[in-house]
């Protein structure tokens, strides 16, 4: 056990019968989540995130494990008694309270003094921007709002942990990202762990500290944002978080390090990869489209990757250009071109491109 | 635009056959009629209205069915909201047959139900009066209470319930401060019909009452020898009353201006 842990999850998993059969909802998980830390579960729906978070809340029964919050056993514990609070993805605002009561409910129920209440209830209110909005009730505000509300009425209490679940999804594409800011700066102010519960890989990427990615009810990968995005544990991770590009091969020579996968004459892929790893092992490569350089003439040095291909696709997205090529090694890769320094596009449908990038691009996955 | 003109009269036509008996009854309140026999208009007067307690019987009948309709609305607004609330809420063992049991209550003939009440009450030795009238009241209108509150309570956004939980509620507390203001309307309309139905209930309370005699049941039994004008201003009075309270429940549940 990890007494720096808010949340700590011990062997957890949780089994649903539906129609007579019995589905892992959640396969054995271990977890511990620190404080102060912006944590994401992460995955597409049914994934298990939801039910995660529900066992950590309480709403839900693991079939088996424990549940610690601050070191405390509170598996069996009801949601009523748990310092967690929780910020549902409808929000769930009391449409017969005010904002202020809304805010309030919590320490009510505390039975903390009345005096107190107003001084913190007022305190969180400015700290979510809605001062001045006691009165409203939830249905004469925007989504906006009523998503600060949602949160005020979840931290009011102090919990030992902030548990999100998919609390932006319901927002327009601008607010989304004002509130993802929000809730960042917010999250610093107070300095209470967030878990946070998304499908959105943008929205975890930018906020978390730390991702758990999850499929089928388990965890593919844990890392901060930069380690899913750049160094993908496995298929499923390098396929859900952002565009990748898969190339697989057996390993030709490996030296000092490189793996060079070859794909025809002057065709090759350099991947660095552990020791272990030998000639003729499988490999499994992925590449992010922003680290391909695409050019039409023969690149004069070779020290890197390099594939040709043919062009198929051509669409400008305004920051970039995504271009997809048809290699000679067999896939369709993906690239993006900054457009910061080309006024026209590097290559049109149709025309023959060299594909190129350095070593330390490319990335091994599931190799370790 | 000939649609439109049959639109209008057929518009017109349902709201006069809705309204128009409602207003006969008002208008002959209003009858200077000389006699018992109020079948004839004979001139506008207000006199009625100073007189309406004049019939002693009546009097006690409309006491009688008042008390009778307010016990049953009560009893069975909270035994019916309660089962009400059960069925939409939750899934047990059982609440299929519960369930079915409601809309059998419903829509069982009141003749067949009326009978079967009394050869019960009469098998068990209960006198009928006042109090088999309530319970067989109370039977017949908590139905309607729960399906009202049922219909209500399966729209509700489960999340509330579990965000007051989430906040440090119990139960005991989720339900009083959360649920049950957020379903209040549905229960407040299943009641008001529960005190409708008591109210003007013939059938039921005709095989109940025993020697008792309630509103309508003073009113069939006096249309032999004519219906006195007082029997039409305590009708008006009572429409007033539900008319009152309809146009305040749609006031404010009214919903309010979104920004």
């Amino acid at each position: 056990m990890d007494d720096r842990a808010a949340i700590e999850l011990d062997g957890v998993h949780k089994e649903f019968v539906v129609h007579g059969e019995t589905v892992q909802a959640v396969r054995p998980l271990d977890l511990a989540i620190g404080k102060g830390e912006f944590f994401s579960l992460l995955g597409p729906s049914g994934c298990g995130k939801t039910t995660t978070m529900r066992m950590i809340a309480g709403f839900e029964e693991p079939t088996g494990g424990t549940v610690y919050l601050d070191g405390r056993d509170v598996t069996n514990v009801s949601p009523n008694k748990r310092d967690v609070n929780m910020v549902f993805q409808s929000y769930a605002l009391f449409p017969h309270l005010s904002t202020y009561q809304n805010v309030a409910f919590g320490l009510e129920r505390k039975k903390v003094a009345k005096a107190e209440i107003r001084r913190r209830v007022g305190e969180m209110l400015e700290i979510v921007s809605l001062t001045g909005m006691e009165k409203r009730s939830p249905r004469e505000m925007s989504g906006g709002q009523q998503q600060r509300v949602a949160l005020a009425r979840a931290l009011v209490n102090g919990p030992r942990a902030l548990l999100l679940d998919e609390p932006l999804g319901a927002l327009d594409l601008k607010l989304r990202q004002q509130m993802q800011t929000e809730l960042k700066r917010i999250q610093r102010e107070v300095g209470i762990t967030f878990v946070y519960v998304t499908h959105d890989q943008g929205e975890a990427l930018t906020m978390s500290d730390r991702i758990a990615v999850m499929q089928a009810g388990r965890i593919e990968q844990l890392g901060s944002p930069r380690e899913i995005y750049e160094k993908p544990a496995t298929r499923f991770v390098a396929g859900f978080i952002g565009t990748s590009n898969l190339l697989d091969g057996p390993a030709g020579s490996v030296d000092d390090g490189i793996a060079v996968l070859t794909y025809g004459p002057g065709e090759r892929v350099l991947v660095p990869v552990p020791d272990g790893v030998r000639p003729g092992d499988p490999l499994e490569v992925s590449v992010r489209p922003e680290k391909i350089d695409l050019g039409r003439d023969e690149p004069a040095t070779a020290g890197g990757s390099v594939l040709t291909g043919v062009v198929t696709d051509v669409v400008y997205h305004g920051t970039s250009t995504n271009y997809t090529v048809k290699t000679a090694a067999g896939a369709d890769l993906v690239v993006f071109d900054q457009n910061a320094y080309s006024a026209e596009d590097l290559a049109e449908p149709g025309d023959r491109v060299f594909l190129t990038w350095s070593a330390q691009h490319s990335y091994p996955i599931g190799v370790r | 635009m000939t649609g439109r003109r049959m639109l209008y009269a057929y518009t017109w036509l349902v709201i006069a056959w809705l309204t128009l008996p409602v207003l006969i009854m008002i208008a002959f309140g209003f009858n200077d009629t000389p006699g018992r026999y109020n079948q004839s208009w004979d001139g506008f007067t207000l006199k009625w209205y100073g007189r309406v307690f004049e019939l002693d019987e009546l009097t006690r009948a409309l006491v009688t069915s008042l008390a009778v309709a307010t016990v049953t609305m009560l009893v069975a607004g909270a035994l019916g909201t309660g089962i009400g609330y059960a069925l939409g809420r939750y899934r047990f063992r059982g609440s299929g047959t519960v369930n079915l049991v409601m809309f059998a209550a419903i829509s069982s003939p009141e003749l067949v139900m009326g009978a079967s009440l009394l050869t019960l009450f009469v098998s068990l030795g209960v006198g009928p009066g006042v109090v088999t009238i309530t319970i067989a009241h109370v039977m017949f209108c908590i139905s309607f209470v729960a399906v009202v509150v049922r219909a209500r309570v399966l729209t509700l956004d489960r999340s509330l319930e579990e965000a007051a939980a989430d906040l440090g509620a119990n139960p005991w507390t989720t339900f009083w401060r959360v649920t049950f203001p957020i379903i209040l309307p549905a229960v407040s309309s299943g009641m008001l019909l529960a005190f409708a139905l008591s109210i003007d209930d013939f059938v039921v309370t005709n095989f109940t009452a025993g020697t008792t005699t309630t509103f309508p049941l003073w009113i069939w039994g006096s249309t032999r020898v004519g219906l006195p004008p007082q029997v039409n201003v305590m009708g008006t009075l009572i429409f007033l009353v539900g008319v009152a309270i309809a146009v305040t429940t749609s006031i404010r549940s009214r919903p309010a201006r979104r920004r």
